[in-house]
């Protein structure tokens, strides 16, 4: 019966204005939710756990502020609760991360790792696949659906149209939206995840060469033409060809 | 100067144009790229000689007939040179990416929108902020289609490399998308619906205008919420797809932050909407205040006579 792993990062909720102060985002105001597509790979873990049996444990890696994405988690239903962290980490890199959450995943010694497709932060993707490399696993990213009769079977997205991809051994799977329809905690799982404890791990990380110098609001846009009326389609259809030469 | 490696794009079989673009995001880190590049039939190599980069390197195995990252990976690393990694920010160059740079124990910086020395700047939440970093030994990073130009070609000068890897996973079957249409993510062009649409039906109009420019048709999230007809693969917008086309028009659309993060990047955007207040207005190069029911035959037919 497979130990599968779902992992999970706390976020910025996605409506969150985000605010640069400093030369860096200032998070202190926002609302911390589960990244959105780390929602969809809990609904995949938790499938396979009902067609496979095993467990499914929440791993994510972060200081103890962490810990309330892990009780969602607990709450939708998945059975541990666990956290990676080192007190010497500060501002980790896409090695460094990797590296960490690798090793806490081989220490729990799971077969199958779940995870959202990017994170609502970063955007970057790197995680499930780096994570795969490093335990010298499969993965398959940006999953639409997944089906656990008679095997893993999991949906992607290839040039031209989609791919049906048996999985056989142990393997990382990322996940988009597609399909899945993802459950709501109830009010048992609420109450459960109030008494669960996070057990905590540590584990040791390279030093960082990625460092961040900078974080800054987006480019203003120069103030764009706007006509008045339906007419007004032709002009524009002709700026098109001739001032901004896409057509 | 040191060296770098690039991962070339390639679809349909033959080496796509954003290769060229790598090769100056190549240079613009000051290095001198070897172009790398996943194939069956390595004569796909022949076309990607630029000027700029030293070398191509058609990396020739059975385990590039389908799409599997651990394979992938392992055989492109093999035969890949070290230095700084380069590939297309696009979701299957992203992946293939970040698994090699994995293999090689380094940092992936991924979406990169511009590079200044060793410094590289990438959106974060979703275009709400940029990032910028700081690189210190060997990295990988993905680069942004439309940010660069587009390096001059020039003749291959090829090697063929054996080189397969153990794929990890079996594909059961290819399901071809129903419509002939490209999707979003690979579109240079992309006309998009809003709930301002009215019904799914209307979007036979926007397929019209998609073509004649050989465009994508997507879509905003209230629109696909709204109806069971829009797919999630046409939806544009954070928990959609982030596209980066040349020309974006947006029909229908009010421009919540949602929808912005997902094409805000966009060279050029146009906007037709009935209310002179929404606020996809702020961000568009031409504004077409009226109903699209009035605006949309006008744009077809001035496109239809600029294509004929």
């Amino acid at each position: 019966m497979p130990n599968i792993i779902v992992l999970v990062k706390r976020v910025p909720d996605t409506n969150a204005r985000i605010v640069v102060s400093g030369e860096r985002v200032d998070l202190s105001a926002v609302k911390w939710v589960i990244s959105p597509y780390d929602e969809f790979a809990i609904e995949a873990a938790l499938q396979h756990k009902e067609a496979a049996g095993g467990t499914v444990t929440a791993l994510t890696l972060g200081p103890s502020d962490a810990d309330k994405v892990l009780k969602d988690a607990k709450a939708i239903g998945v059975d541990e609760i666990v956290r990676v962290w080192n007190d010497s980490w500060s501002e980790l890199d896409s090695n460094a991360i990797q590296s960490a959450l690798a090793q806490a995943i081989a220490g729990l010694g799971a077969e199958m790792v779940y995870c959202g497709k990017t994170a609502a932060d970063t955007g970057a993707g790197s995680t499930g696949p780096g994570v795969a490399e490093r335990l010298g696993w499969a993965s398959v990213s940006n999953i639409t659906e997944a089906s656990f009769d008679g095997g893993t079977i999991v949906t992607a997205p290839v040039e031209g149209g989609s791919a049906r991809v048996s999985v056989s051994g142990n393997a990382v799977i990322s996940c988009d939206k597609g399909n899945m329809k993802v459950r709501k905690p109830n009010v048992k799982g609420i109450m459960m995840a109030k008494r669960a404890q996070v057990s905590v791990v540590s584990a040791d990380a390279p030093a960082s060469t990625v460092t961040i110098v900078s974080q800054t609001p987006p480019p203003a846009k120069p103030a764009g033409k706007k006509f008045e009326g339906s007419s007004s389609a032709e002009e524009v259809a002709r700026l098109l060809r001739d001032e901004a030469n896409v057509i | 100067m040191s060296e770098s490696v690039i991962i070339a794009e390639v679809n349909k079989g033959s080496v796509a144009a954003v290769t060229a673009e790598l090769v100056s995001a190549a240079l613009a880190l000051g290095t001198t790229p070897t172009v790398v590049v996943p194939c069956t039939d390595a004569s796909v190599a022949d076309g990607a000689g630029y000027e700029g980069s030293s070398k191509t390197i058609a990396v020739k195995g059975d385990c590039f007939t389908n799409y599997d990252a651990a394979s992938w990976a392992a055989a492109i690393d093999a035969a890949a040179p070290s230095g700084i990694i380069i590939a297309a920010a696009s979701p299957q160059s992203k992946d293939v990416a970040a698994r090699v740079a994995a293999r090689r124990g380094i940092s992936i910086v991924q979406d990169v929108v511009a590079i200044n020395g060793n410094n590289l700047t990438s959106p974060i939440y979703s275009g709400k902020a940029m990032q910028t970093v700081a690189l210190s030994g060997d990295s990988a990073i993905s680069v942004r289609a439309n940010v660069f130009p587009a390096a001059a070609s020039s003749a291959a000068n090829v090697s063929v490399v054996d080189q397969s890897g153990d794929v990890a996973t079996a594909v059961q079957e290819i399901i071809a998308r129903a419509s002939t249409r490209l999707d979003v993510s690979e579109a240079n062009i992309i006309i998009s619906g809003g709930r301002g649409m009215g019904s799914p039906d209307n979007f036979s109009h926007l397929e019209k205008i998609a073509d004649t420019l050989g465009a994508a048709v997507g879509a905003s999230r209230a629109a696909v919420d709204t109806w069971d007809e829009i797919p999630h693969s046409m939806q544009v917008g954070q928990t959609g797809k982030t596209v980066n086309p040349n020309l974006y028009i947006a029909v229908g659309i009010s421009g919540a932050i949602q929808h912005l993060a997902g094409m805000r990047s966009s060279k050029y955007i146009v906007a037709v909407n009935k209310d002179a207040d929404a606020p996809i207005f702020a961000h568009a190069d031409y504004g077409i205040v009226a109903t699209w029911e009035e605006t949309l035959p006008v744009l077809e037919s001035a496109f239809s006579s600029m294509m004929a």
